[in-house]
């Protein structure tokens, strides 16, 4: 029987450590124009929340805000593998996801400095990153909700027969909450064209998820109560995400039903801005950061002989992208006083009485 | 025009609008095979099959989930919550998600989506079966609150929740669901945000709402034996709310009375007691009162059930002896 906590004191758990072969996806059926297109979609993402980081530092980023810092290869794979008119729906930890859409940085830089070009006008904030156009449709700040909201558009894609997938991601934390265990069995009674996709991260916010969940891996140890196969892909390689992605998504497209995915990872950071992250063992957070999806992937990039100043070139862009979007981000205006009083109401206004 | 019942009401409303746009679907518990619990949905999964009318797991937060997942996709679900009582246990999809999900995304999103519910005391259920939700429902920005009294009103509310882009709250009074009056022939089309005044009357506004509208209407019968004439207002849609009509009356007759069952705190009657003695406390000839359960759950029995909801002797002395004074 396991013991939560009392076992050992808060933080002393058990490290769990990476892989110990970064090479072993070398081979792995992936062509260079999809692995240079994943490599340029993690290094936007770690230079956009690095920058990001960097301007809750100025206190330019009000609020919270919670990075995928070392996460980055379960937004880049999915990304890749998803298709334009798919839906992406993300937690409040869903910069890369949306970045990963194709949604342009300056918008969403803007929306966390609550500028008036931001992508909500300022009224979502870091937590409800949102663009329909893009098929991102949105980011969801209580654990668990959206894996029944991500249902309802894979049933409505299922009965328009539009072909769509809706990928939910979420974290390891979630699936010790009720809606996560209706939203499964729901997608698999009517077989909806829905991937679940599990972050795991190892940490529930401050606590180790092996100290409170009842199995070792929380989503794929879950899978068989809801006819499903337990999928376990290592979240830190964007080539084994990416091909995970391509068959899932074909399994969803072609009426066969949903499909729960555990990518295990690691946060570099915190659970958020105000969280140091002291409850993990150093040689823990040590061997995660030496197991990093970005540089694990450049060095991979250079052992299968991708031309160095091509892969430079994508760091340089990348920079500069982020470079302009803070630009533009900090220049944008502050939200019209009117703008809070638009959009309760499909008429666009917030009347509630005549 | 012909007699039908509340809850036949209910199951033609959503007729009347799913033959009219393929994009409304029925989604909920036994909504489908068996007609509902209420059997408020009788017929329509033989009229619009299988894909159209869905049977759910007890699943709550799953069911509106996905009605919300589909309201943002194209599609114009109606989604059962049997029991109001049950919004517990998904509110956090109602609340944090449907509510706000179009103001937090700059009206990225819409959302025509209804949520209807069997909503109300008086069938003995206790308390965990027969609260009032609607004054849950009213303080949240981003919902819009029906609750229909007659036949009639369902069917015509129904359409008009079903047709509107905004989430509805539909609450259906399950002590009214037997009552029976005439439906006009052909599609029923009514308004949100519009009161209706049930009865005329010049020396006191009894503003009510789903089962009190007819217990106000019973007081203001023997009240008008007894010289005194009550105008009586069916609220019919907390939001958005038809002030005009409501303080309109209130002005003409100088008093006003609210008539809930819910228990008495934060009630919907304390919001319009508000806007009285904002804007129309000139017009005022005395207190506003209002008449409500006491703050308690409900009880079962039969007799202490009875004993605290509001009845029609309870408003009519309430009127009479507040008038008197």
């Amino acid at each position: 029987m396991r013991l939560p906590l009392s076992a050992h004191g808060y933080g002393e758990h058990r490290a769990v450590m990476p892989p110990d072969d970064p090479t072993r996806g070398d081979t792995e059926p992936v062509d260079l124009e999809t692995r240079l297109r994943l490599y340029r979609s993690m290094q936007e993402m770690r230079t956009f929340e690095k920058r990001a980081y960097d301007l809750f530092m100025r206190q330019l980023v009000k609020g919270t805000s919670h990075l995928s810092l070392g996460m980055e290869a379960i937004a880049a794979g999915f990304g890749a593998a998803m298709r334009k008119g798919d839906y992406t729906f993300a937690t409040y930890r869903g910069h890369a996801h949306t970045l990963a859409r194709g949604v342009p940085m300056t918008p969403v830089l803007a929306e966390l400095l609550g500028r008036a070009n931001g992508l909500l006008g300022g009224k979502g904030g870091s937590m409800h990153l949102t663009s329909v156009a893009h098929g991102m449709m949105g980011s969801y700040a209580i654990i668990g909700a959206h894996l029944t909201i991500a249902n309802g558009a894979a049933w409505s894609a299922q009965y328009r027969g539009s072909g769509q997938v809706a990928v939910c991601f979420f974290g390891d934390g979630t699936t010790n909450i009720g809606a996560f265990h209706e939203s499964l069995n729901y997608a698999a009674v009517y077989q909806l064209p829905v991937v679940f996709v599990c972050e795991n991260n190892l940490y529930m916010e401050y606590t180790a998820i092996g100290d409170i969940t009842a199995v070792d891996r929380p989503a794929a140890d879950r899978a068989s109560a809801y006819g499903l196969k337990p999928i376990v892909v290592d979240g830190n390689d964007a080539d084994a995400v990416y091909l995970t992605a391509v068959q899932v998504l074909e399994r969803a497209r072609s009426g066969a039903g949903p499909s729960l995915v555990e990518a295990r990872t690691y946060r570099h950071g915190g659970h958020s801005r105000a969280d140091p992250g002291k409850y993990r063992p150093a040689e823990e957070v040590d061997a995660w950061k030496g197991y990093d999806p970005v540089t694990l992937y450049r060095e991979r990039l250079e052992r299968l002989g991708a031309d160095q100043a091509e892969l430079e070139r994508i760091e340089k862009q990348a920079l500069a992208d982020v470079d302009q979007a803070t630009e533009e981000a900090i220049a944008g205006e502050l939200p019209a006083p009117e703008s809070a009083f638009t959009d309760v109401w499909a008429d666009g206004g917030w009347a509630w009485r005549n | 025009m012909a007699q039908l019942s509340y809850r036949d009401a209910v199951a033609r409303g959503i007729a009347q609008e799913m033959r009219r746009d393929e994009r409304v679907v029925l989604v909920g518990e036994d909504v489908a095979g068996a007609g509902g619990v209420f059997k408020t949905t009788v017929g329509l999964l033989d009229e619009f099959g299988p894909k159209r009318v869905i049977d759910t797991p007890i699943a709550e937060q799953a069911i509106l989930g996905a009605a919300m997942g589909a309201a943002m996709t194209g599609l114009r679900p109606v989604a059962e919550i049997m029991f109001s009582d049950f919004f517990a246990v998904c509110w956090d999809i109602v609340v944090n998600q449907i509510a706000k999900t179009r103001y937090m995304t700059a009206g990225q999103v819409t959302l025509p989506l209804v949520i209807k519910t069997g909503n109300g005391g008086g069938l003995r259920f206790g308390a965990q079966h027969s609260q009032s939700i609607e004054n849950w429902a009213m303080a949240v920005p981003g919902l819009k609150v029906v609750t229909p009294s007659t036949p009639e009103d369902v069917v015509g509310l129904m359409a008009a929740a079903i047709r509107e882009d905004d989430p509805v709250i539909f609450c259906e009074h399950k002590g009214l669901y037997s009552s029976k009056a005439e439906v006009p022939d052909g599609d029923v089309v009514d308004q949100l945000g519009t009161a209706k005044i049930r009865r005329k009357g010049a020396d006191a506004t009894v503003v009510a709402l789903g089962m009190m509208v007819g217990r106000a209407l019973e007081a203001a019968q023997h009240l008008a034996q007894r010289g005194i004439s009550v105008e009586v207002v069916d609220a019919r849609s907390l939001v958005p709310l038809d002030t005009r009509t409501i303080l309109g009356s209130v002005s003409k007759t100088g008093r006003l009375f609210t008539v809930e069952e819910n228990p008495q705190l934060l009630g919907w009657g304390a919001e319009i007691a508000a806007l009285a003695a904002d804007e129309c406390f000139w017009d005022l000839d005395g207190p506003v009162q209002r008449i409500t359960t006491p703050h308690i759950p409900l009880p079962s029995a039969d007799s202490l059930e009875d004993l605290v909801m509001p009845s029609v002797e309870g408003v009519a002395s309430t009127v009479e002896k507040a008038l008197q004074s």
